[in-house]
């Protein structure tokens, strides 16, 4: 055998090194900010923006100013550190951080938010989360009478009489619906509810409550404020208004001429007005609407006001889900021979609330940053607060800081729920295709 | 059941009818009960007591406001919008003084809702689409920073942002005087038209020789209401213009269809837009009113306060972040293939997004594009922030406040608001159902 | 299961918010707090401390009730109001009484249906601008830019001065007082209106009051006082003269330190009459008999209150001018204690 000569190579080649204008930095440059005049004309003016914005911005959050106790000393402190020119005054965020967040709640009832916040958050979480453990829809049931009795206090005699109503009315529903046919288990069961309510509750729970005086110190509304007060007003508005939105939603879809009307005139009337001319019928009218004897303080009323502004926009997201149903179910509910509202609880509204939870997750955030809006009738919510504290004289003159501030707290919130909101509509997505 | 069907169909549904025939219960006689049980009559049962329970709210609502409104010895009527009003309005678009009605002022506050709803409307929806075009961008940077934008606006309430604005504005740029003197801080901007000021921006105003003059609607009633005859004249001759172009281009069309060469018609286009209007202008003696530094402010030119600027800045802005997620939704809608078979056929990528892309996506991006709208519309009412008399500032605020008469105001301005949002909402539903895709 | 979040905040409402009935000083004593309607945040006159608590004259004024009619200077509960809510606030009757510098006119008495039970501070409108302008009078003020602070008087006043004057103006009506100053500050305006006092206060927290300067022209009459509902003249009684104890305390020098000592007896029968050591004036007003000497004990008397407020004991450095006792040749007057 003689030496072959191999003319085809048999071992591979070093791979060579990409160019190095496409590798590294200047390779994803080239091809991501400077593919083209145009995109390098935008590249350069979209830097000499942030370059604008943060060489004004940074000098102005350095600064020396933690410790002033008034904008007066602010000043000084900022010519002692030899600096020039408009620097922030952090000061005042030291002094009135807390306020903003709690408003006037009694310093010694600050853990009765935060549980309150705690609890809120577990109750919500089996709904907004598959992974959360079931047991907790324990807390989803009872938070809405733990959460008012942390944040309000006072006996807690007439919170459970709320809860028991709600029992009582359960219990004629479950045991009747044999007897006397769904509808009118259903009626019986409401009127037993508020027979409970109005008559029984008051007088029983009273007498325990003197027998048994437990309780928190009772913290009127008027001490709530700041942050708070906006969250306060945001989650009891969209908890309260979900029910309602899903009631004028199927009001809506009805087949029944004067409930549709009723509805629809409900939801485009609401829908039709801004807001702050709710809150000045919470705050001027409502008392003129309601007799005497049914006098509610400000912050219920604007909550009322509040809920029923975001009950409109729910019944709309939740007309969105009931539409994007495939009919394929309703004909199924049907076929199974279902009645309206078996067919509603068990086919059509599990199925559409979850396709509308993005829906209702922003409709929240509009509702929560719509709270701000109470400060034009006097609330103190965070942004009215900024005014009261720029009221002081010690810190008269502030502009930025406390918008700066507030502004975070607003972003922190909704910016995480936004971000919810999308991570299940992803998810939504890919259960669907 | 349809009468006219033939074959095996008919023969099922004679069918069905034998079997119905004989199956039919005897004709029974009302029961109360039938009113709960039987389908037939629950409905009505339903929607009656509905109604009944509504009317009755209705009633309760009212006798509560009439016993409150007496045991506070209040009453009811509109007589005080024929007052004086006794208060000044600084930015109005028409003549208004203190010694004008409430009515007037009034309908002052009207106007400036709208005059700032339709500023909004515009600039947020050229911002928003921009945004949302260029959030889209393969520029990383770009990309990056439109998130950015849309992430902090949307996520900040608009009040905030309005009296930011405001402060913004008059923090950052100059005062009047600091425009005196030789060696002025700030100075004109275009040529001395424009003076950009802490207070607000003075632009040049339109004016005429030989004016053709206003017609006088309404007389010297509280409505009354100047329009002027030159606008309506400069309009006329604008459409006529555009509607002559159009026909050029329809043409233009037409040759390019039959022949397949498109004859060359922009100059004629720009001649029969432009050419009327230059000559209407020069008969009607047209020249420019530039504001100028006399005593405290500017004097001359049209003048847009800084509240105006404040509100109009921060809900375009605000709505922009908006109205950019949309876009960028219905751009995202439009099937991958459309732009591929664009490139296909050689368009360039602007082109594309002009010709191919924006079109389709304009149907998704409409419906919610009038629910913007409609919000800028109610989030106007956030101008008693920053001070800008519109709706909530003249009659819900100001008359309110001097005249007490808080149910009729505030219902007033309700009613006023329903009927605005309506009417942007039917307007823009007929313009959605025009540019829908036509199906069978 | 969710409804019942807004049925537990009503029934919590209803425990809350309490039934207006006859008698507001019955309703008072029952619930054990005052609620008085205040302004949402005004330099000197009423503004929450960074503890929460309420400081100010005319908190001052709340206080003293509060102190005549329950015995405690803090039993009060302070619902900040603007200016569009507060007449409707007090007719609703969600507050007991309104100190919210509310300048007392004929149509707010007479067709509002309120009743104003004094003056606690007579003010006027008044005009500051930058020493830089060079303006001596506000009748230089022609194509002048001005802040006004809406739902006010301030703006009809405004409105009538510059007419009768034949000048013109800019109006930039503000919701809050702090805006306007921002914005006067700014150089927005030229021109910063309202109540003098609220000028001064605000002139003496600025980086250099120096460069600012209230132009002499007062151009309306301001009488600001506390106000209640028609129709309840017994608690119209009460506020009057809880607010008129303070006023002779000063006259007949009564200060917070001396009263105890006082209290006891002196040999000025009007003193013994006002801290109830002699006659039953306290009782008359359905009240104990040393509710002035609490008053007086927990607020001061009123120079003591303008002084720490908004006199020359604050940074705001009022000089006490038309509010100087009668015997000073000011307008503030106490009827007799007899």
């Amino acid at each position: 055998m003689s030496d072959k000569i191999s003319f085809v190579r048999t071992e591979m080649l070093e791979q060579k090194a990409p160019p190095a204008s496409t590798t590294g930095f200047v390779g994803w440059a080239r091809a991501n900010l400077f593919n083209g005049i145009g995109n390098s004309v935008l590249t350069l003016l979209s830097i000499y923006c942030v370059y604008y914005v943060l060489s004004g911005l940074i000098p102005w959050l350095v600064s020396p100013t933690w410790k002033a106790e008034s904008l007066t000393q602010c000043r000084e402190m900022i010519a002692a550190a030899g600096k020039h020119g408009h620097l922030a005054c952090w000061g005042v965020v030291r002094e009135r951080f807390i306020q903003l967040l709690f408003g006037f709640y009694p310093p010694e009832g600050y853990w009765r938010v935060i549980l309150a916040l705690v609890i809120v958050g577990a109750g919500l979480a089996p709904v907004l989360f598959d992974k959360a453990p079931r047991k907790l829809l324990i807390v989803t049931a009872l938070f809405p009478f733990i959460v008012p009795f942390l944040l309000w206090g006072g006996l807690i005699w007439p919170y459970v009489g709320v809860l028991l109503g709600f029992v009582v009315g359960y219990f004629v529903l479950k045991y009747a619906a044999d007897a006397l046919g769904d509808l009118l288990a259903l009626i019986a069961g409401v009127v037993s509810a508020f027979v409970w309510w109005i008559f029984l509750s008051g007088p029983i729970m009273g007498a325990i409550g003197s027998v048994l005086p437990i309780g928190l110190e009772f913290v009127e509304s008027r001490s709530f404020g700041g942050l708070m007060l906006a969250l306060t007003i945001g989650l009891t508005a969209i908890l309260g208004s979900l029910p309602l939105g899903i009631v004028l939603a199927l009001g809506r879809q009805s087949d029944l001429l004067i409930v549709k009307a009723l509805c629809v005139g409900f939801i485009e009337f609401i829908r039709g007005v801004p807001l702050i001319t709710l809150l000045f019928v919470a705050s001027t009218l409502l008392n003129i609407f309601l007799p005497p004897s049914m006098e509610f303080d400000i912050i219920v009323r604007v909550i009322i006001m509040v809920t029923l502004f975001s009950a409109a926009y729910m019944a709309e997201v939740v007309r969105g889900g009931l539409a994007a149903l495939p009919k394929g179910q309703y004909e199924a509910a049907d076929a199974l021979g279902l009645d309206y509202w078996k067919a509603q609880r068990l086919i059509i509204m599990p199925q559409a609330l979850k396709i509308s939870i993005p829906g209702i997750v922003s409709t929240f955030i509009g509702v929560f940053k719509d709270t701000t809006l109470v400060s034009v009738i006097g609330l103190l919510d965070p942004l009215g607060l900024s005014n009261a504290i720029r009221a002081d004289q010690a810190w008269n003159g502030i502009v930025w800081e406390l918008y700066g501030l507030i502004g975070v707290l607003f972003f922190v919130f909704c910016f995480s729920m936004s971000r919810y909101s999308m991570y299940l509509e992803r998810k939504l997505q890919t259960g669907h295709k | 059941m349809s009468t006219g069907q033939t074959g095996p169909n008919t023969v099922i549904e004679d069918g069905d009818v034998y079997m119905t025939t004989l199956t039919d219960p005897p004709r029974e006689s009302f029961r109360l009960s039938m009113l709960i049980y039987d389908t037939r009559y629950r409905s009505i049962t339903i929607q009656v007591i509905a109604l009944l329970a509504f009317l009755a709210m209705c009633v309760w609502l009212i006798t509560n406001t009439l016993t409150n409104l007496e045991s506070r010895d209040l009453e009811l009527g509109l007589a005080f919008f024929s007052e004086p009003a006794g208060y000044d309005i600084n930015q109005r678009l028409i003549e208004y003084d203190s010694q004008d009605t409430h009515l007037r002022a009034a309908f002052v506050g009207i106007l400036n809702t709208l005059l700032v709803a339709f500023l909004g409307c515009i600039t947020a929806t050229v911002l928003g689409v921009v945004i949302g075009v260029l959030r889209l961008s393969k520029n990383w940077l770009v990309a990056r920073l439109m998130t950015v934008y849309v992430e902090m606006f949307r996520n900040v309430p608009v009040l905030l942002w309005i009296v930011f604005a405001l402060a913004i504005i008059s923090e950052t740029l100059p005062q009047p005087r600091d425009f005196r003197g030789e060696d002025a801080i700030a100075s004109m901007n275009l040529f001395d038209s424009i003076a950009i000021t802490a207070r607000g921006f003075y632009i040049p105003e339109a004016l005429f020789t030989r004016s053709l003059g206003d017609i006088h609607l309404f007389g010297d009633s509280s409505m009354r209401f100047d329009i002027s005859l030159d606008l309506l004249a400069f309009l006329a001759v604008l459409f006529a213009g555009l509607f002559t172009s159009k026909l050029i281009k329809k043409r233009a069309d037409a040759i390019q269809e039959a022949t397949g060469a498109r004859p060359t018609t922009w100059w004629q286009r720009i001649l029969v837009v432009a050419g009327p209007v230059l000559i209407l202008l020069f008969a009607l003696g047209f020249y420019l009113g530039m504001p100028e530094l006399k005593g405290f402010n500017f004097s001359g030119g049209t003048f847009m306060r800084n509240s105006l600027i404040a509100l109009w800045l921060a809900l375009s802005l605000y709505t922009a972040a908006f109205i950019a997620e949309n876009v960028r939704a219905g751009i995202l809608a439009v099937s991958k293939g459309q732009s591929e078979a664009a490139a296909a056929l050689g368009l360039s990528s602007g082109r594309t997004m002009s010709l191919v892309v924006l079109p389709q996506a304009l149907r998704i991006i409409i419906p919610p594009l009038i629910s913007q709208y409609l919000n800028i519309t109610k989030n106007s009412s956030l101008a008693i922030a920053v001070g800008y008399m519109d709706l909530t500032g003249t009659l819900m605020g100001i008359t309110q406040n001097q005249t007490g008469k808080a149910l009729e105001t505030v219902l007033l301005g309700m009613m006023i608001y329903l009927m605005v949002s309506l009417s942007i909402s039917a307007a823009m539903n007929w313009y959605n159902e025009s540019v829908k895709l036509k199906e069978r | 299961m969710k409804k019942s979040v807004l049925f537990g905040a009503m029934t919590v409402a209803t425990l809350a918010g309490g039934v207006v009935s006859a008698g507001t000083l019955d309703d008072v004593k029952a619930r054990g707090k005052l609620n008085c309607g205040v302004n949402t945040g005004l330099a000197g006159f009423s503004a929450p401390d960074a503890n929460g608590v309420w400081v100010g004259f005319d908190v001052d004024v709340c206080r003293a009730v509060a102190a005549a009619t329950l015995g405690d200077p803090m039993a009060v509960e302070f619902v900040p109001l603007s200016t569009k809510t507060r007449f409707t606030a007090l007719a609703a009757g969600e507050v007991d009484m309104l100190s919210r510098v509310t300048t007392w006119t004929f149509s707010r008495d007479v067709d509002l249906k309120f009743e104003f039970v004094g003056v606690n501070y007579y003010d006027g409108q008044g005009f500051l601008v930058p020493t830089a302008l060079g303006v001596t009078s506000a009748k230089e003020l022609d194509g002048a830019t001005v802040c006004i602070q809406t739902g006010t008087t301030t703006e009809l006043n405004l409105a009538d001065y510059f007419r009768t004057n034949g000048i013109t103006y800019e109006p930039v009506p503000i919701e809050t007082n702090a805006e306007a100053q921002a914005l006067y500050l700014s150089g927005s305006c030229d021109v910063y209106t309202t109540d003098a006092s609220a000028l001064a206060a605000q002139r003496a927290t600025f980086e250099t009051p120096g460069d600012h300067v209230v132009l002499p022209e007062i151009v309306s009459k301001e009488p600001l006082g506390p106000l209640v509902r028609h129709g309840d003249h017994q608690w119209g009684d009460v506020v009057r003269w809880s607010y008129n104890a303070m006023v002779a305390a000063e006259e007949l020098g009564v200060t917070s330190e001396n009263v105890a000592d006082l209290a006891t007896g002196t040999d000025n029968p009007e003193v013994n009459r006002l801290l109830g050591s002699e006659g039953s004036l306290g009782e008359m007003l359905g009240l104990e008999a040393d509710w002035a000497a609490k008053v007086i004990a927990s607020v001061g008397n009123y120079g003591e209150a303008f002084d720490r407020n908004i006199g020359a004991g604050s940074e705001i450095g009022i000089a006490r001018g038309l509010n100087a006792l009668w015997t000073d040749g000011g307008l503030q007057y106490s009827p007799p204690f007899r």
